[in-house]
């Protein structure tokens, strides 16, 4: 009974303490199944979180014994528990497909750090998600950060360095930006506590100073989510890094970025501040639109598939702000539904490629030629997965794209709705691409054949997979909860 | 209460057919046992179902909720389970042809092809038999999704080719125009299930529906109206059991079936009489069936040629949609089933004559009559029927069609079909007519290597060589149907009939 009261905090205090565990044994051997196990436990502490506050409500959880708003206050709503089991399901996914990925793409004497470092990006993570102090929030950010940093730099092409270099400038810049804005909101109301700063921010909210807290935090905010044209480290940054870290931070820290965005302007600032005192929702729509259609046109000529996904992503998270920006219930329900989606098929896809590059070492068009008789299951999963980014009916990203076009006609904004449908068949065409290379061009005979990749790899790939339809079809917690969420996030009482 | 449970088996039938396809890869000959075993039971199981089947209280499958309020279910209607029993009628046909084709043809990779094809029947059968909107378009890019790989089948570059243009138009519309049109029918009524009459408020202003009408016709790819339509003779790339069930029959059929089904049961026939759009898409169904059959006639390829008939004979249907009385309705579902025997017929021939003779061209069957009678025997009826002449099938239909023309009082439409069916004459007729009249080039086929597996070793070698006998047993059953369709068509109006009442 005790523990339980205890699960807001364990789950962030889990991999934060399992990380330097990792180092102080510093025994490779150990370092994944210590791994392993932490996010196993977190992702089975996030469900019974999810579980306690949708049938007993929102959590709160005093740091220490100190009272909010004194005391650092962890808070956990149903919006904060449907990320936080994102996060952490989607962790402990990747991580049971790392062992074997790490091996080959990871020196061995760097291979204790990098789990550290992956529970650390965990721990960030999962902290920013139920804290519910700005200060904090800022904290757990750097912490989520820096260990990023530090994973994609550890990537076999010597090309990750400059990339990590250009993540860590664009990201302590936004982190920056986002401590400043941070502070002027302290300096009007005298407190860090959010639901405080809600409460206290509307009597303040006709002041420069407050505006301009605005305004850092938006852009520190949209670096960190790579909303356009904030998007520039991305690309770099998902196709160097190692094929594990890709997929956990494709599935998980942009999501959580867009998590503060939401917990910020909705919960923080309210819809009143952000959308009618300030343009923010024209702002989020007209870079949401036109991040949908520079992002897939640029992915239409990629060459290598890991920077296909990685401009796919910038579209994606297009289409996440421009539902945003629409500020309705529809809306918002949308861009947390597409949130959730998109880390499903990111994550599979992003993991099948992990498993391309355990078989063969690169991701290239032109490599992957000709493998789906090398490896047919691996493919399948690109396919499929693939499908669920289109928006075929039937899979997890239908359901988005459906809330999308549903979120854009009830405001009678229909070009939006015609964006949304071409972002589609934009994205159609790019995986297309993938498909005719993988199916149609021949295997270059004077190539080693390689293998199916092995089980521990197709496995999580394939739960993704079979996610990315269970999620088409059977919707009652990915819509259910988006829905409730959003009501929670709107009704002003987070 | 045995209708329902009937019902839930007509999709697992056919997926648990492929997936013992699946099972004896190895074994070619109980592969094609397990096709031919699973599309029989399946046609069994839908005679059953609608024998048992009371159209007052249809039965309703919810297979999943995947949106609040939007089922994934199943509901048997009547122009629906014809279209069923239409589509489960003609597999068995086609896969006792298909094993003659593929393996005479020597095509490789045929577990898969029969998978897909299974995949896509059941796909089919979704459409057909789909409860609301939503359903049948899932259904609908399955279909699509499943038919890619058969389309492309050979992996050849045109085949990839053809892929992409298969896939981007049908995709394309169907993503573009159909889900952008039932997303917003969904803000404005907050339904999608099919119902009598139609599911608009008195209120809804007529251009918005006219707008709704023209995306939802156009998002019907698969009912090939111009200019969406060249992924139709682009398919012809497929092997021909594919071209002859899946595009002659099922693919194309599900989109002038959506149309069908939307015009009825969304909109209801009394707001389609007064959209403006619905006459704009009836002279643009017009406009495809002179120019498809012009078009046609200037094909030499026979495939291609029968592909262009295709897309006129589909704008048959779509007109008849489009004209918002009765009649055009009931001409419409009844020139599904009557177009179905007669292309499928065609397509058959078309195949058997490329299997035995290896020729593709209109222009090298002179004097083939003589060499392959039986096979041009039933093309020539196949083309009687789809002309509309008497005793054949496709005679009914046109009457109707034509009759519903000039109840609408658009006689120029009335015209337009009949200078079609003189075009029919041109390009269709003009093959058997040179088949059995055309004085033959040299007979000089007797070193073309055919295998033929021992299935028709006591032919003649010299004089006739007709198709494969599994073959020609297709052949003969959809050749049949189509005459004995012109006296049997009371059952099937009828069963049009109660649904417009």
């Amino acid at each position: 009974m005790r523990l339980i009261e205890h699960l807001p905090v364990l789950v962030v205090v889990l991999p934060l303490l399992a990380a330097p565990l990792c180092v102080l044994i510093g025994r490779q051997a150990l370092a994944w199944p210590i791994g392993l196990v932490t996010a196993v436990a977190s992702a089975g502490a996030a469900a019974q979180l999810l579980w306690q506050v949708s049938h007993r409500g929102t959590l709160s959880y005093a740091l220490g014994g100190w009272a909010p708003p004194w005391g650092i206050e962890y808070r956990i709503d149903l919006l904060g528990g449907y990320v936080l089991l994102l996060v952490t399901v989607i962790a402990a996914l990747v991580l049971s497909f790392a062992r074997r990925s790490v091996e080959r793409e990871v020196p061995a004497a760097r291979r204790v750090n990098f789990y550290a470092a992956l529970l650390l990006v965990q721990a960030g993570l999962t902290g920013i998600v139920v804290t519910g102090d700005a200060f904090n929030l800022f904290v757990f950010l750097e912490v989520a950060s820096l260990a990023s940093y530090a994973l994609v730099s550890m990537g076999s092409d010597r090309r990750a360095l400059s990339a990590a270099f250009n993540y860590l400038v664009m990201g302590t810049i936004g982190a920056t930006f986002i401590l400043i804005g941070i502070g002027f909101l302290y300096m009007m109301t005298g407190t860090l506590n959010m639901q405080d700063l809600a409460a206290r921010l509307p009597g303040v909210s006709d002041s420069r100073t407050l505006r301009a807290g605005f305004a850092f935090i938006s852009v520190g905010v949209g670096l960190k989510l790579a909303l356009f044209p904030l998007h520039f480290w991305l690309p770099n940054a998902y196709t160097y890094a190692p094929s594990v870290v890709s997929a956990l931070l494709a599935a998980t820290a942009t999501k959580v970025a867009l998590y503060i965005m939401l917990r910020l302007i909705f919960g923080v600032f309210g819809l009143t501040f952000a959308f009618q005192q300030l343009p923010m929702g024209s702002l989020l729509i007209v870079l949401g639109v036109v991040g949908v259609l520079s992002g897939s046109l640029v992915a239409l000529f990629q060459d290598n598939v890991k920077r296909l996904l990685a401009y796919s992503s910038i579209a994606q998270v297009g289409y996440m702000a421009l539902a945003m920006g629409l500020g309705s219930a529809t809306g918002v329900s949308a861009a947390l539904l597409h949130l959730f989606n998109h880390a499903l098929m990111k994550g599979a896809l992003f993991l099948a490629l992990g498993a391309v590059t355990y078989r063969l070492g690169a991701t290239g068009l032109k490599d992957l030629a000709g493998l789906s008789r090398q490896m047919p299951w691996t493919c399948a999963a690109l396919v499929i997965a693939g499908l669920s980014l289109i928006g075929v009916p039937a899979s997890a990203g239908f359901i988005s794209k459906w809330y999308l076009v549903l979120a854009t006609l009830e405001q009678g904004l229909w070009p939006l709705a015609v964006v949304v449908l071409v972002g589609s068949l934009l994205a159609l065409v790019y995986v297309w691409r993938i498909v005719e290379s993988v199916y149609f061009s021949p295997w270059d005979n004077s190539r080693t054949a390689v293998q199916e990749a092995p089980l521990s790899m197709l496995l999580p790939i394939w739960l993704l997979v079979a996610a990315n339809i269970y999620f088409g079809v059977y919707t009652d917690l990915s819509v259910g909860i988006a829905l409730q969420a959003t009501a929670v996030l709107l009704g002003g009482t987070p | 209460m045995t209708a329902a449970l009937l019902l839930q088996w007509v999709l697992p039938l056919p997926l648990l057919g492929t997936l013992a396809m699946l099972l004896c890869h190895r074994h070619p000959n109980w592969r094609e046992a397990v096709t031919l075993m699973t599309s029989v039971l399946l046609f069994l199981l839908l005679v059953w179902l609608s024998v048992e089947l009371s159209w007052e209280q249809p039965p309703t499958l919810v297979l999943a909720e995947p949106l609040p309020g939007l089922a994934l279910a199943l509901s048997p209607e009547p122009l629906g389970m014809l279209f069923a029993l239409l589509a489960s009628f003609l597999w068995p046909v086609t896969s006792i042809y298909a094993i003659g084709y593929m393996r005479s043809h020597g095509e490789t990779h045929q577990t898969r092809f029969y998978v897909a094809f299974g995949v896509s029947i059941a796909a089919t059968l979704g459409v057909a038999l789909a409860a609301n909107m939503f359903s049948l378009f899932l259904f609908y890019e399955l279909l699509t999704l499943a038919t890619y790989p058969l389309v492309t089948h050979s992996g050849t570059a045109e085949a990839k080719r053809a892929g992409r243009l298969y896939l981007g138009l049908l995709m394309g519309t169907s993503i573009g125009f159909m889900l952008l049109a039932m997303v917003w029918t969904w803000q404005l009524t907050g339904t999608l299930d099919f119902t009598r009459g139609g599911i608009f408020p008195a209120q809804t202003d007529n251009w918005v529906l006219g707008t709704l009408l023209l995306l939802f016709v156009f998002g019907s790819g698969k009912a090939a109206l111009m200019p969406f339509h060249r992924w139709l003779p682009a398919a012809m790339v497929a092997p021909t059991p594919v071209s002859a069930l899946l595009h002659a029959v099922a693919v194309v059929k599900a989109g002038v079936f959506t149309v069908l089904k939307l015009v009825v049961y969304l909109f209801g026939l009394e707001r389609i009489s007064t959209l403006a759009a619905a006459d704009w898409l009836a002279y643009l169904a017009a406009f495809t069936i002179i120019s498809a059959s012009w078009v046609a006639l200037t094909q030499d390829n026979l495939k291609a040629r029968l592909a262009y008939s295709t897309i006129s004979q589909l704008g048959y249907i779509v007109l008849g949609a489009m004209l918002g009385v009765a009649a055009g309705v009931t001409g419409g579902s009844l020139h599904i089933v009557m177009h179905a025997f007669a292309k499928i017929t065609l397509f058959f021939c078309a195949g058997a004559i490329l299997v035995v003779t290896h020729k593709t061209r209109v222009s090298q069957l002179n004097g083939l009559g003589r060499q392959m009678p039986l096979t041009m025997l039933a093309f020539a009826i196949g083309a009687l029927s789809i002309i509309g002449l008497p005793p054949m099938g496709g005679s009914w239909s046109k009457w109707l069609l034509m009759q519903a023309t000039l109840d609408s009082g658009m006689w120029l439409l009335t015209l337009v079909l009949l200078a079609s069916s003189l075009l029919n004459i041109a390009y269709l007729l003009v093959i058997p007519v040179r088949g059995f009249f055309g004085r033959a080039e040299e007979l000089a086929h007797a070193e073309v290597g055919v295998n033929i597996q021992g299935l028709d070793q006591t032919l003649d070698q010299t004089r006739t060589r007709e198709a494969p006998r599994a073959c020609l047993l297709a052949i003969g059953i959809t050749a049949a149907a189509c005459m004995l369709l012109f006296f049997q068509t009371d059952a099937i109006l009828g069963l049009i009939e109660g649904l417009l009442q």
